[in-house]
């Protein structure tokens, strides 16, 4: 489904504030995978997911969907196969325009854009439906700007707008850092449900060990720009917060050095 | 006051013209959230455009047709010059405007200024008609607004508002950002240009200097159209109107100044220093907030 080729990222080559971010990843992603991915930071978590989605070109290595190599696709052009959440609420919609009018932009993801009515009236109650699986009452509010809405609220859009035009690839970066500790639950849920009903592939960063350990079929742990831990399975499920953090000393050879995640 | 009276027919005429110039500008200032300064020149282009063509016996309208895709072809450049070489939007408008310059000599064959006789030439609006002015920029704009709320409304027009509004987003969902910008400079542009192109025919020739300080009424009008109207026009269509009011009442107020004796050259110092005031409004407001939150915060 995804194959991450021995991918390489460089940023700032040459000057003082060089940073290897991608020292040489690999992976490969089957049908139906929902990975986590942990951590510490400057790790490469979200450079690994920000060059699937092609936000800066690599140093070398290649990304593969489906069998197709995107590796040179701009960003724009990747997007019809994938769903993206950031972990900035207000960075996955477009604040001055109404709700409506930011789902009718991520249904037609992936699709030309003509001359067509963008707000046709049959759409609308699609809309409807689907706000209302968030449960937040948004279904009654789709004419309001979405610059008026709280940050979970957003984000639980984000999230929906993500998947309202099914992607090969659901990819969440830290989607839940910035909510409150019940709103992050709201959406964490919210993001497992719209997963299982519609099959996605899926890749989840987060700093939390135990969402980390109890969401999706397989975990990786990353650090100095390599994935050094990759367990799925009955292996994944049997996991603790304890254990990983052992496992983490073990093969960096440091403390884990993610603040957030300790405190969690 | 009977002067400032008699002068306010040709004020509001003026004022429509060069609304639908700021329509043009709120296309690239507020959707696109770019600053362009191609206007300058476009303006210009479109009047120079205009007055070679109907006077080398084209039809009028033919004329407006070409004027606007000369607007066009300049919003091209910028948009070129920003997404293609990479070049700040203000400094590639900058640019354009400068190449425009020479382009408007060209066009105009060398010369500073060219006549447009409405005796001689069958022309669309005259200052010489001022009340069949008015009726046919009044009647020009609202098409024009219907036209663009049309265009705002469809998939495209969309994608163009999400570009300015968020272009991460917007890429996070397959659109092309760069297009975009190019696609709003280009139809913000023709705007202008057809503005130009009408501002020649009221006036009676095209000048080249007749768009210098352009982007600054543009701005102007947009900003009186906000702070007088945007509170009870939030549709788009009125948003665009307003802009046009904006026009209207930036042309009044500075009839008004100058019959109160404010010096002619002294009114683009005037008229800049007014939208610095009215831009710098919104972020005093900030400040002032952020110092009242932190307050409470302590």
């Amino acid at each position: 489904m995804l194959s991450v080729n021995g991918i390489y990222k460089t940023f700032n080559k040459g000057t003082v504030n060089e940073k290897q971010a991608l020292n040489g990843v690999d992976l490969h992603l089957n049908e139906g995978d929902f990975v986590t991915i942990i951590g510490g930071n400057g790790a490469g978590k979200s450079t690994l997911l920000n060059s699937i989605c092609g936000v800066f070109p690599l140093d070398s290595g290649s990304i593969v969907i489906d069998g197709m190599n995107i590796t040179k696709y701009p960003e724009h052009k990747r997007a019809q196969y994938l769903g993206r959440v950031f972990q900035d609420p207000m960075m996955g919609t477009a604040a001055d325009m109404q709700i409506a009018e930011n789902m009718s932009l991520a249904l037609r993801r992936g699709k030309r854009r003509g001359l067509k009515w963008a707000m046709p009236h049959k759409e609308m109650k699609l809309y409807k439906e689907m706000l209302s699986q968030l449960g937040l009452g948004l279904e009654d509010r789709i004419t309001t700007k979405v610059g008026l809405l709280s940050g979970g609220q957003r984000q639980a859009l984000t999230l929906l707008m993500a998947v309202l035009q099914r992607p090969k690839l659901l990819l969440l970066d830290e989607h839940t850092a910035a909510l409150d500790p019940k709103t992050a639950a709201t959406v964490l849920d919210l993001s497992d449900m719209f997963i299982a009903e519609n099959k996605l592939t899926a890749m989840m960063i987060t700093h939390n060990m135990n969402d980390a350990i109890t969401h999706g079929n397989r975990l990786i742990m990353m650090h100095e720009g390599r994935i050094i831990y990759d367990v799925s399975g009955e292996e994944k499920r049997n996991l603790t917060v304890d254990d990983l953090l052992k496992k983490f000393a073990d093969i960096s050879g440091e403390e884990f050095s993610n603040d957030r995640a300790l405190l969690n | 006051m009977l002067g400032f009276l008699n002068a306010m027919p040709g004020a509001i005429a003026q004022g429509i013209i060069w609304g639908i110039m700021a329509i043009g500008v709120y296309i690239t200032f507020r959707i696109l959230d770019v600053a362009d300064l191609t206007v300058d020149g476009t303006m210009a282009t479109g009047g120079a455009t205009m007055v070679v063509c109907v006077t080398s016996g084209m039809n009028v309208w033919l004329a407006m047709l070409i004027a606007f895709a000369a607007g066009c072809a300049a919003g091209l450049i910028t948009g070129l010059f920003n997404t293609k070489f990479g070049i700040p939007a203000i400094l590639a408008g900058i640019l354009t405007q400068l190449i425009l310059y020479s382009v408007n000599l060209r066009i105009m064959s060398q010369k500073a200024n060219l006549p447009l006789s409405v005796e001689k030439y069958d022309i669309l609006l005259s200052l010489r008609n001022i009340p069949y002015a008015l009726i046919f920029g009044s009647i020009f704009a609202v098409i024009l607004i219907a036209i663009l709320y049309w265009f705002f409304g469809t998939e495209l027009g969309h994608s163009l508002r999400a570009t300015g509004c968020n272009p991460n987003m917007s890429r996070a969902n397959g659109i092309n950002t760069d297009t975009n910008k190019i696609i709003g400079l280009i139809l913000s542009n023709g705007i202008v240009a057809l503005s130009g192109a009408l501002l020649s025919q009221y006036q009676g020739f095209a000048d080249i200097n007749m768009g210098r300080g352009a982007i600054v009424i543009g701005l102007a009008a947009v900003i009186i159209g906000e702070v007088i109207f945007g509170k009870i026009f939030k549709n788009f269509a009125l948003i665009l109107l307003s802009a046009v009011f904006g026009g209207i009442i930036y042309y009044i107020v500075i009839t008004l100044v100058l019959k109160m004796g404010l010096n002619a050259n002294d009114l683009k110092m005037f008229s800049a220093l007014v939208v610095a005031v009215f831009l710098g409004i919104p972020y005093w407001k900030r400040k002032l907030a952020q110092k009242g939150s932190s307050k409470e915060g302590v």
